[in-house]
């Protein structure tokens, strides 16, 4: 991503500039800004809430409204657009509780999850967490999923989760839907998917040393020959 | 923030050759006939990029300006302020970097018996590794090898990479597949539990293993969700700013920072395992990066100072399809897995002019090439120049909704801005994605410095001078694994000497020797410089003073 500078240059090209709030202090800032580079271009050096500033990571979850509108929105930093008259804090992301537990020693069911998240059963289903997720996933409908233990239903519809916490935030039950995903699709992943057979007999291969001999040779080939041979390899066409 | 009329015009043409194009394949370049456009076009062939290092292990090696500076950089600290008896954590493994390798070398060195610290810059798992979208190589089908992967590695790196890492990255592949399964990582699978891989750029068979296109994201919060669950201690916020050594020449702990206090803390560890990551924030010739907002290239800086040789340094991988438009995403990254499925690269005619699944390094100068030789790139209302990535190409191959199921990270990150990548195409350009090269090391992980190890984007040989794509991945979690366990080795046999920083003395005596102590700046850098700061009416000498880091307005 341009950093704030480069982008503020390029924008004031056609400056359309407009007025934003940082904390309550009013500032004129480009057209096109997001509110992350819109806060650099104001003078704040992030240290919290930036992460990856590409919709990976869910550092820079944030939430903002509009100076005659109180009503919370949300949205990754990184991404959305400034707009006029909006009013921006940035919250650093802060961590949930979290229990720990073994995989390995687990039973992929819901009555595995409630034991993990007792606390699940309390979702009284106020859909808070669906309107604060930033992907637009349906938060409520894979917490209802997981509360009947259909872990591949909870891996369907929250793979998309970057786990930035506004759900958890908003959350009056003090659930953490990100957390409890995550779980889900571990379980999924490990015990409910069907094991590729390919992939463990490439593994046994490898491990009896079957391709040491040819790996060898090709690295004990002049260059030329071994130019020639990845010219010369096929190329597999699906 | 949908496309301006003009490049609609141009999209048109894209749409009207699209039919033609579904059966148009354009050759690959042989590897032997490669030089001529990277030579006239490749970034790293841009001569006054680069200077000689003049200090350290590389003296007389030439590397990219942005990273000359740091590399000979002034240190933080004063060693003669340091009390290295106070010492805060007192442990067997010391990981720096909390990304894929960090956390891959944290849990295998627990699991190997150490007591492990696991410290970051930002948040555990804020790193490269969160936004990689288009997966990780392994040779696992039946009609595929090791060897195959072996030879498109070294093809792809034009023949420069170390035959021993690559040996070692090809073969630990499928079980690192299989690892990170029995962790709960969920590949993308066909019905009966076999891989469904996709070929990526210079692969000859379709190797590539993925998450949809949230490969790294899904890896990376499985992984953290490990470290977390194993009770592995970690410290956000605190980046180290030096290497500790003993007198016996080992590396025997880091100091760290508490970004917000500026306290420092002292780790003694008996082995400690370098994964901090790349370089992409030091946007190199001003190219906007795919990277995330720590990779600074501190662990170079921190390798460097002890004495760990780096190689390759001269080199910098440039990914050819990153965000063109609009102006509030450039540089984000548009994954290879993009046209692995079928999209091709097009001109402002509608024309290809490369094969799609060239080696990053020769499509990047191929781009370079149509927009700034041939004319042939768009450019936008605020001069970026780009060419067109053709997605809606892969719904006609593949059939209608195969954009949406294996792209949703892509159709939602355009989708923000009113782009609909199933009917639309993406425009890009080249951007800095990944430092090919770095820190010098052997296939167990440990570099030439004892104590020291390395794992991930910031030690180099794997990929030579240039990486294919899905093997950065893979070289995470090759290395990490084998770092860590290493790291863990080496705990159990060392015995640590006398705790000094002699070496910060040495490098600064260094430094003023080659006259250089006025002219560079303090490193490691930690993070960029984004904010604009507001102090043009300030007089010039104070702000000298202030860039030097003298005096602090405010």
């Amino acid at each position: 991503m341009a950093d704030a500078t480069k982008v503020a240059e390029r924008e004031e090209q056609k400056v359309t500039m407009v007025d934003i709030y940082i904390m309550g202090k009013r500032y004129k800032v480009p057209e096109g800004l997001t509110i992350m580079t819109a806060l650099e271009y104001c003078g704040y050096r992030l240290i919290r809430g930036c992460g990856c500033r590409a919709a990976f990571c869910g550092a820079c979850g944030t939430v903002y409204n509009f100076k005659n509108d109180p009503v919370l929105r949300y949205a990754l930093a990184c991404q959305k657009l400034v707009e006029q008259d909006m009013y921006l804090t940035q919250i650093p992301f802060f961590p949930a509780a979290k229990p720990s537990y073994d995989l390995e020693k687990m039973e992929p069911t819901g009555e595995q999850l409630l034991k993990i998240y007792p606390e699940l059963v309390t979702c009284f289903g106020c859909n808070n967490c669906t309107k604060s997720c930033p992907q637009e996933l349906e938060v409520m409908e894979f917490m209802s999923a997981a509360i009947r233990g259909d872990l591949k239903e909870v891996t369907i519809k929250s793979f998309d989760c970057l786990m930035c916490g506004l759900c958890a935030a908003r959350c009056p039950q003090g659930l953490v839907p990100y957390n409890i995903a995550l779980l889900c699709r571990r379980l999924h992943g490990r015990y409910l998917v069907p094991r590729s057979k390919h992939l463990d007999e490439r593994i046994a291969e490898i491990e009896a040393g079957e391709f040491d001999v040819e790996i060898e040779e090709l690295q004990k080939m002049s260059l030329e020959e071994l130019k020639r041979r990845f010219d010369e390899r096929p190329i597999l066409k699906e | 923030m949908p496309y301006p009329a003009y490049m609609e015009e141009s999209i048109r043409k894209v749409e009207g050759t699209r039919e033609r194009r579904l059966k148009e394949e354009l050759p690959r370049i042989p590897v032997g006939n490669r030089m001529p456009v990277l030579q006239e076009f490749h970034p790293d062939f841009v001569k006054t990029s680069m200077r000689e290092l003049l200090v350290g292990p590389n003296k007389g090696d030439r590397t990219p300006n942005e990273l000359a500076d740091l590399l000979e950089g002034n240190s933080r600290i004063d060693p003669d302020k340091i009390d290295l008896t106070r010492i805060d954590y007192d442990v067997d493994a010391l990981i720096i970097g909390a990304g894929g390798a960090g956390a891959a070398a944290a849990l295998i060195a627990q699991e190997n018996g150490a007591n492990v610290l696991l410290v970051t810059k930002l948040r555990l798992g804020d790193a490269n590794t969160v936004g990689y979208q288009g997966g990780t190589q392994a040779a696992d089908r039946p009609d595929d090898s090791p060897v195959l992967h072996y030879l498109d590695t070294m093809g792809g790196a034009r023949f420069t990479a170390d035959p021993k890492l690559v040996e070692a990255l090809v073969k630990d592949a499928p079980d690192v597949i299989r690892w990170l399964e029995s962790l709960g990582v969920i590949w993308d699978k066909k019905p009966d539990g076999s891989m469904a891989e996709v070929a990526l750029a210079g692969e000859c068979v379709p190797r590539c293993h993925c998450c949809k296109d949230y490969t790294g994201l899904e890896v990376m919060r499985v992984l953290r969700d490990e470290v977390r669950c194993r009770n592995i201690n970690y410290v956000e916020f605190a980046p180290a700013i030096e290497l500790i050594m003993d007198d016996k020449g080992q590396v025997a702990g880091a100091i760290l920072v508490n970004l917000e206090t500026n306290e420092l803390s002292l780790v003694r560890a008996k082995a400690v395992v370098m994964a901090t990551g790349g370089i992409g924030r030091l946007h190199i010739q001003g190219f906007p990066t795919t990277n995330h907002y720590g990779a600074t290239a501190d662990g170079l800086v921190l390798a460097y100072r002890v004495g760990c040789p780096l190689v390759d340094t001269d080199t910098m991988q440039y990914h050819p399809t990153c965000a063109a438009y609009p102006i509030a995403i450039l540089g984000l990254l548009v994954t290879e897995k993009v046209r692995g499925l079928g999209a091709q690269v097009v001109n402002i005619d509608g024309e290809q002019f490369a094969n799609p699944l060239e080696p990053r390094d020769v499509l990047a100068s191929c781009i370079i090439r149509e927009c700034k030789e041939r004319g042939k790139g768009i450019t936008t209302p605020t001069a970026e120049l780009g060419v067109w990535l053709d997605s809606p190409r892969i719904d006609m191959i593949h059939g209608e909704g195969t954009v949406a199921q294996n792209l949703p990270a892509m159709v939602r990150q355009f989708g923000r801005f009113d782009i609909d990548i199933t009917k639309e195409p993406m425009l890009v350009y080249p951007g800095l994605h990944y430092q090919n090269g770095g820190i010098k090391f052997s296939p167990n992980g440990a570099t030439a410095v004892p104590g020291l190890f390395a794992a991930g984007e910031v030690e180099g040989g794997v990929h030579g001078k240039n990486r294919l794509g899905g093997n950065s991945s893979l070289d995470l979690f090759v290395f990490g694994r084998r770092a860590g366990k290493s790291a863990a080795q080496h705990a159990k046999e060392v015995r640590l000497g006398k705790l000094t920083l002699d070496h910060v003395r040495q490098w600064q005596r260094e430094l003023k020797k080659a006259g250089l102590t006025q002219v560079r700046p303090i490193s490691p850098k930690i993070l960029p410089d984004y904010a604009r700061q507001p102090h043009d009416y300030l007089a010039d000498y104070v702000t000298e003073r202030l860039h030097a880091g003298q005096i602090k307005v405010a």
